[in-house]
C-alpha cells in the first residue's frame, strides 16, 4: 500500500487479561488512558472513538463507542461501534483508519474490552430455534472447542500431525508469554504438563483450548499527517483485512452445521482462512517473506499450525516441520505468538485483535521486554471468529 | 407404561423414515445449489437473485472428514443426560453435495478406532427425551465398507 493510504500507531495500552470480574467499561478505560499516555496525547485530542463491542454485557456492550465516550467524558466527537466477533476489534480499527483517510479526523482512539462467563461459551439466552448459534448447541452439544477439535483431528488424518506436536506449540507458546506483564496465565508448561491435562475434546488437552478472559485492550491511530509533528518513525499500519468469506465456504467454520456446497459452484481460489491473510498482504504490498513475526488466533494449540499455512510461512502439510526447525519459536526465522498468544491470554473477544495490534507495535519498537524479536520491522495478526468473519493487520516500521 | 411418541427435536430438518432417513436441504430452482439447513428466503450464489426452492434429500451416506467427542458437560440449550454422558461427534463429507455436515455419532462408538476416509450412514437417535416424548435428532453411525443399512433397497 502505498504511503498515502497508511495510518499511524500512535499509542497502545492493554489491561492485564484475567478473571477479574470487574465491568468490562473499566479495563477499557485503564487500556484507553494507557494508550493514550503512550501517545502523548490525552482525551480532548480524540476526534473519533471506534468500539468494538461485546455482546455479553448488555445494552453498554453493544454501544461501545459511546460507552467508553461517556465513560471518559462527553465532549462531542464521534463514535462507531463494531461487532464481528473475534474481529471486532481489528474492524473498529478499520473503521478508524477509514474516518482518518477520508480525512474526517486527524486522532482516533479504539478500544475493545470484556467481561466473560466461567466455562465453555454459550449461546446468548433465551428458546431461539432460528439461531444457529443456539441450535449447534441444542441439536449437537457441539461447543467451540468441539470445533477446533475437529479441525485438530483433520490435521492428524491429513498430515500425520500427532497430539504432541500440538503440545509443543503450547510448551512454545508459555516459554514466550512466561513474563508478558499482561499475560493471564504467564507460566511455562512442559510438553508433559500438556499431555497430562485432562482431554476436553479429543485430540485437544485442556491446556491447549484458550480459556474465555476478561481484558482490555486500545490503540490510538492518527494521520500520518497528524504523526509526523508528534513522532519520529511510528509504526504504521500498511494493511487491514477484514474480508468475508466467498461462496462456496468450504471451511467448516462455527456455528454452522454444514459447509457450503461446492458441487454446482466451484470452491474459490483460496479458503477464507487465506483469503484473510491475502487480502492483507496484497493491501500492503508485502508477502510472507517479508514477516519478522506473527500474532495468530491459536484457540486452540492445533490450529497455530493451520495459520502457519493460512499466512505462507509454509506449504500446507508442512507446519510441523516448521515447529520442529524452531523456526516459529524466538530466536527463529519467523517467530509466532511472541506474546504468548491465547494459550497465555484466553480470549477477551471485542479485545483480542487489538491486543494482538499492541504486541506488534511494542515489537516493532523493541519495547516487548524479555520476548523481543531482534530488528524487527514488519508483522501480522490474524485471526478468525464466528459467521464468517476474520481480520489481518499488518504494520511495519 | 405406554410408549413414549417420537418427535423431531427440529422441525424439517430431515425425515422421519426409519429405516433410511434422509437430511433435508433446498435447491435453489433457478442455480441449482443445494444447501443445508434448508435456505427458504435468498439464494447464497452470488450469481443468482432466486427466491424459490425445493426440497431435497441429501445423500444418506458419506466418509468421515474428522472426529472428536466432547468429554465436559456443555452449556443450555443442550440437554445432558443426568449424569452427563460424553458423546462424540463427526464431520461427514458427502460426495455428491461436495459438502461436510455435522452430527452427533451414535451412542458406544469407539472414537479411537474411527479413520478419515471411512464411510458412514445417517440414523435416527434420540437427543432427549421428556415422560412423554422421545426427541429424534439425525445421527451418523460408521458402517463397514460397501454395506450401509438399506443399501440393496
Amino acid at each position: 500500500m502505498s504511503a498515502e493510504h497508511e495510518v499511524a500507531v500512535l499509542g497502545v495500552g492493554m489491561h492485564p487479561w484475567g478473571k477479574w470480574g470487574r465491568n468490562f467499561v473499566e479495563y477499557g478505560i485503564v487500556a484507553a488512558q494507557a494508550a493514550l499516555d503512550d501517545a502523548g496525547l490525552g482525551w480532548d485530542d480524540v476526534q473519533f472513538v471506534a468500539g468494538a463491542d461485546t455482546i455479553r454485557n448488555g445494552y453498554p456492550g453493544f454501544i461501545a463507542g459511546a460507552t467508553f465516550s461517556q465513560a471518559l467524558g462527553w465532549k462531542g466527537n464521534r463514535v462507531s461501534s463494531s461487532y464481528a466477533a473475534c474481529a471486532s476489534g481489528a474492524q473498529a480499527l478499520d473503521s478508524a483508519r477509514a474516518q482518518i483517510l477520508a480525512g474526517l479526523c486527524d486522532v482516533a482512539l479504539v478500544v475493545g474490552a470484556d467481561t466473560t462467563p466461567k466455562g465453555f461459551f454459550a449461546p446468548v439466552g433465551g428458546d431461539r430455534p432460528d439461531d444457529p448459534d443456539w441450535l449447534r448447541f441444542r441439536l449437537l452439544g457441539a461447543t467451540n472447542p468441539t470445533y477446533f477439535a475437529l479441525y485438530a483431528r483433520r490435521r492428524i488424518e491429513q498430515y500425520g500431525a500427532t497430539p504432541e506436536d500440538f503440545a509443543r506449540v503450547r510448551a512454545k507458546n508459555s516459554r514466550h508469554g512466561a513474563t508478558n506483564p499482561n499475560a493471564r496465565y504467564p507460566k511455562e508448561f512442559t510438553v508433559e504438563d500438556v499431555m497430562a491435562s485432562p482431554v476436553v475434546a479429543d485430540p485437544l488437552h485442556l491446556l491447549e483450548i484458550c480459556a474465555t478472559s476478561d481484558g482490555g485492550a486500545a490503540v490510538v491511530l492518527a494521520s500520518t499527517e497528524f504523526a509526523r509533528r508528534h513522532t519520529n518513525d511510528p509504526v504504521r499500519v500498511a494493511a487491514i483485512s477484514t474480508v468475508t468469506p466467498t461462496y462456496p465456504q468450504t471451511v467448516l467454520e462455527l456455528p454452522a452445521f454444514a459447509t457450503d456446497s461446492a458441487a454446482v459452484v466451484g470452491a474459490p481460489p483460496r479458503p477464507f482462512r487465506d483469503a484473510i491473510a491475502h487480502a492483507a498482504y496484497e493491501q500492503a504490498g508485502l508477502g510472507p517473506d517479508d514477516l519478522d513475526l506473527a500474532e495468530v488466533y491459536d484457540l486452540s494449540s492445533a490450529l497455530e499450525l493451520d495459520w502457519y499455512e493460512n499466512i505462507g510461512l509454509c506449504p500446507e502439510g508442512e507446519a510441523e516441520r516448521l515447529l520442529d526447525d524452531g523456526d516459529t519459536e524466538l530466536g527463529g526465522r519467523v517467530p509466532v505468538n511472541p506474546s504468548g498468544g491465547l494459550a497465555c491470554f484466553g480470549e477477551a473477544i471485542p479485545a483480542q485483535a487489538l491486543a494482538q495490534v499492541c504486541e506488534v507495535t511494542w515489537q516493532l519498537r523493541g519495547q516487548a521486554t524479555g520476548r523481543q524479536v531482534e530488528g524487527a520491522r514488519v508483522g501480522l495478526t490474524i485471526n478468525q471468529g464466528l459467521f464468517g468473519h476474520g481480520s489481518s493487520v499488518i504494520l511495519t516500521r | 407404561m405406554a410408549a413414549k411418541t417420537q418427535v423431531p427435536a427440529v422441525e424439517g430438518w430431515f425425515t422421519l423414515d426409519p429405516d433410511r432417513p434422509a437430511l433435508l436441504g433446498s435447491r435453489c430452482r433457478s442455480c441449482g445449489i443445494v444447501c443445508f439447513p434448508r435456505e427458504a428466503s435468498f439464494c447464497r450464489n452470488p450469481a443468482c437473485t432466486s427466491r424459490e426452492f425445493d426440497e431435497v434429500e441429501l445423500s444418506r451416506t458419506g466418509t468421515l472428514w474428522s472426529f472428536t467427542d466432547n468429554r465436559y458437560q456443555p452449556p443450555e440449550p443442550y440437554v445432558s443426560a443426568d449424569p452427563f454422558e460424553p458423546y462424540a461427534i463427526a464431520a461427514v463429507e458427502l460426495a455428491a453435495e461436495k459438502m461436510v455436515v455435522l452430527g452427533q455419532l451414535v451412542a458406544g462408538t469407539d472414537i479411537t478406532t474411527l479413520r478419515a476416509g471411512q464411510p458412514v450412514e445417517l440414523v435416527l437417535g434420540t437427543l432427549y427425551s421428556d415422560d412423554e416424548h422421545d426427541y429424534l435428532v439425525w445421527k451418523w453411525r460408521p458402517v463397514a465398507d460397501g454395506d450401509p443399512k438399506g443399501a440393496a433397497r
